[in-house]
């Protein structure tokens, strides 16, 4: 098969890249000529792969190369650090307007995407959520189409709204909006026509429905399987309508799924949910991790690069751990757990793995402000290294700078000093917690 | 067979257009930029391939290919090189008369293929070209997974003017294909076209439904041409070589209707599949309307993909 011979060729030439210390550009550009090819063999598009390799390039020259990875290994472990950035966006979900506003959803794209199963379940999920859809079968021209939204309307338990193929979607859509605000639904999801992206005439009723009934959203819905064509048609999709989102289907099948990475970087707009199967639950919220490595397909190299940042975490944490003992922990130090704690998936999933709290670790997850831990962290950034590493040469005039340097009052320098002197007086008193023994199982710490 | 010719060229020229622009455009530069062919020349003349949809591997053996007649005929120009390329993927994909033999016999068509390919439409355009071929046409609706599939296939049994064997939703798919042949002897039916659920070719119960199907025609049908064909949507990347690998194990596969030649995508993933596994498109569908299915023609599919204008393409056949 393509895929394996391509993975092998890749360990061939990530054996040849020895040594450690830096990447030089001779191991990155080799590095990232494999790495090329993995990613148009998993359909990412062409000029997509180039642009997307030219910016890894410029950040992996001069890298770090982590103890137990080779410099090609390394390269993997930034590209699928920037792929899962690329495919990720702050939106993971559809800010739907409070109460009995009525919130306007349009689904478009090519034929045979899968539309209008996907209106169904997206129905079904916010009817879950304790919202009330109403379904628009506005899909006047395949065979048949109006009675399969029925059909699996039906089966979800869903009000489907339909005026049967002679009116025009247009109207449809209007005549559900009044329907939608005269019993009272909330959500409105208009299911489309299949169209091609180069078919103006079927574009333009897209912008016209739009236009007629202010639609909120219009999702576009993307065969995971789709080849190098999806950049032009995310990018005709776009330009000629405008879309908020995007839902990839079909995932539950064996595709490498590239056209994700290629529709993201398109259009710019998250991709909210994932296609993953015929039955009418089968939609999933999109994790950009997962289709990463998906689309990376490098499960061999993938693993080695989780164990050895395991191990790498282990190490840095017994290194801390000596550190606490002889006192001279410092902001550099405060920093890296913060990392540390965010690769761990956040404050969360580290008091969960601190025992005794029990049922309190919702109440303290409550009390920690994300936004704060954010600020705390720039604060740190601003500081020069001999700062960081000796906190107490920190007289006013410097914490003026730093403040000024983080774009916070003086007083968060302040208090974030008097937290580190706290903890490190905390610390102190607690030798048991930073044993490692009978202290945190995962021999992390909290940087407050 | 000229005026058929054009129809389908122009057609498939002004549907193939956008995109294909800037990949002709790159490639008309590729072979006026180089004065030499060189390891840059064939560089780039992968990457324009792979991004028509060809795939790295079906790519890298057709440079093979390449590389070995230039070197044996000595070519030096880029010019030449390029009628060469464009000869090569023509000679591989070329159909023959023979490849059509079912159309002429009593036949069972089998057609399968994953989730939205255009199974259901494109037998409703192929019944009503077989009909306008003289022939007795039965369809047997053998989706009854999902919702509205039979009333699809119905509304093109309809308007292609031809009979449909139905089976209510939710029946077992084989059952609906044994009645059908049943119908297909008593009615003596030139040829029958069984729809069937589209399904991806990694689940496994599916697919052994699709071996059972497949075993009922060859075993109840015996005086009867099977063919089976497998729908690849021609939007489809590197995925349809697998999916055609996966519906091979389930039934031995004759050939492939490629679709949605229409928009701009260049199909040509129908290139590595038949590169990889030998298996011939024979028909492609160019539109949503009846009349949108036409039989496959390598020296057209290939002009469109490269755009060489009609005449030099006769020419070149001297
Ligand atoms: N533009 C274009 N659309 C096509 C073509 N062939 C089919 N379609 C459209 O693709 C969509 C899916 O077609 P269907 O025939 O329902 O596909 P299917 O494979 O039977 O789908 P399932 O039975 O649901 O798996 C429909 O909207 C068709 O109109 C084509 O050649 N060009
Ligand atoms: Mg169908």
């Amino acid at each position: 098969m393509a895929f394996e011979s391509l993975t092998e060729k890749l360990q061939n030439v990530f054996k040849k890249l020895r040594g450690k210390g830096r990447l030089t550009e001779e191991d990155v550009k080799t590095a990232l000529k494999e790495v090329k090819m993995a990613l148009l063999e998993a359909d990412v598009n062409f000029k997509v792969v180039k642009q997307f390799t030219k910016s890894v390039q410029e950040r992996a020259v001069g890298a770090d190369v982590m103890n137990g990875l080779n410099p090609g290994q390394m390269v993997v472990k930034i590209v699928n650090e920037e792929l899962v950035s690329l495919m990720g966006s702050d939106m993971k979900e559809l800010p739907l307007k409070p109460g009995s506003e009525i919130t306007v959803i349009m689904l478009a794209g090519l034929q045979g995407a899968g539309k209008t199963t996907t209106v169904a379940k997206l129905g079904g999920l916010l009817k879950k959520n304790g919202r009330k859809p109403l379904l628009v079968a506005a899909d006047v021209y395949r065979a048949a189409a109006i009675k399969q939204l029925q059909v699996n309307g039906e089966k979800q338990g869903l009000t489907v709204f339909s005026m049967g193929d002679k009116i025009s979607p247009v109207n449809i859509a209007k005549g559900a909006l009044e329907y939608a605000r005269e019993n009272q639904f909330n959500v409105v999801l208009i299911d489309t026509a299949g169209r091609l992206h180069v078919d103006e005439e079927m574009m333009q009723e897209l912008s016209d429905i739009k236009e007629a009934v202010n639609v909120d959203f219009t999702l576009l819905v993307v065969d995971a399987m789709t080849g190098q064509d999806a950049v032009n048609v995310a990018k005709a999709f776009t330009d000629k309508v405008g879309i908020d989102g995007v839902i990839v289907t079909k995932l539950d099948g064996d595709t490498r799924g590239g056209a994700a990475l290629s529709i993201k970087a398109v259009t710019g707009t998250p991709i909210l949910y994932a296609g993953m199967g015929e039955k009418l639950n089968d939609l999933e919220p999109f994790y950009p991790d997962r289709m990463a490595s998906r689309i990376l397909g490098m499960g061999d190299v993938m693993s080695l690069i989780e164990k050895v940042e395991a191990s790498v975490d282990k190490e840095q944490a017994q290194e801390m751990q000596k550190k606490f003992k002889k006192m001279d922990f410092d902001f550099n130090d405060y920093l890296t757990s913060m990392e540390q704690m965010n690769k761990m998936g956040g404050i969360g999933s580290i008091l969960n793995m601190l025992p005794g709290l029990g049922g309190k670790n919702k109440d303290i997850e409550g009390m920690i402000d994300e936004s704060q831990l954010q600020r705390t962290k720039s604060i740190i950034l601003s500081m020069t290294p001999a700062e960081r590493s000796n906190p107490s040469i920190l007289n006013l005039s410097r914490k003026n700078r730093i403040a000024k340097g983080a774009g916070v009052d003086i007083s968060e320098v302040n208090r974030l000093v008097k937290q580190f002197e706290q903890s490190k007086k905390m610390m102190k008193q607690m030798p048991g917690l930073m044993s490692g023994k009978s202290g945190m199982r995962g021999g992390f710490r909290l940087p407050f | 067979m000229a005026e058929k010719k054009k129809g389908l060229f122009s057609r498939l020229v002004s549907g193939l257009s956008k995109t294909r622009d800037n990949i002709v455009a790159g490639f008309d530069s590729l072979f006026l930029g180089y004065d030499v062919i060189d390891d840059d020349f064939y560089e780039e003349l992968e990457e324009i391939l792979v991004m028509a949809d060809i795939g790295i591997n079906a790519t890298t053996a057709i440079l093979d290919d390449l590389k070995e007649k230039v070197s044996e005929q000595h070519i030096r120009r880029p010019q030449e090189c390029r009628q060469l390329l464009i000869n090569s993927i023509k000679e591989q994909m070329a159909v023959g008369e023979a490849d059509y033999e079912f159309e002429n016999g009593r036949s069972v068509v089998l057609v399968i293929g994953v989730n939205g390919v255009g199974k259901t439409t494109s037998i409703g355009k192929l019944a009503s070209l077989l009909k306008d071929d003289g022939k007795r046409v039965i369809l047997a609706a053998a989706d009854t997974f999902r919702a509205a599939a039979v009333e699809q296939l119905s509304q093109w049994a309809d308007r292609a003017g031809v009979d449909i064997i139905c089976g209510q939703e939710g029946a077992d798919p084989a059952s609906v294909v044994y009645d059908a042949v049943a119908a297909a002897k008593a009615r003596k039916a030139d040829i029958l076209i069984c729809d069937t659920a589209g399904r991806l070719h990694n689940k496994k119960n599916l697919m052994s439904e699709l071996n059972k199907i497949y075993r009922i025609l060859e075993k109840e049908y015996q005086d009867a041409i099977l063919e089976t064909l497998v729908v690849v949507d021609g939007t489809t990347g590197q995925n349809a070589l697998v999916q055609a690998r996966e519906f091979s194990e389930a039934a031995k596969i004759n050939g492939i209707i490629l679709t949605k030649l229409d928009g701009t995508a260049k199909g040509g993933i129908a290139v590595a599949i038949q590169s990889e596994l030998g298996i011939p498109v024979k028909y492609i569908g160019v539109g949503e309307k009846i009349d949108d299915l036409q039989r496959f023609d390598a020296d057209s599919f290939v002009n469109a993909l490269f755009e060489v204008p009609e005449e030099s393409s006769d020419r070149e056949e001297i």
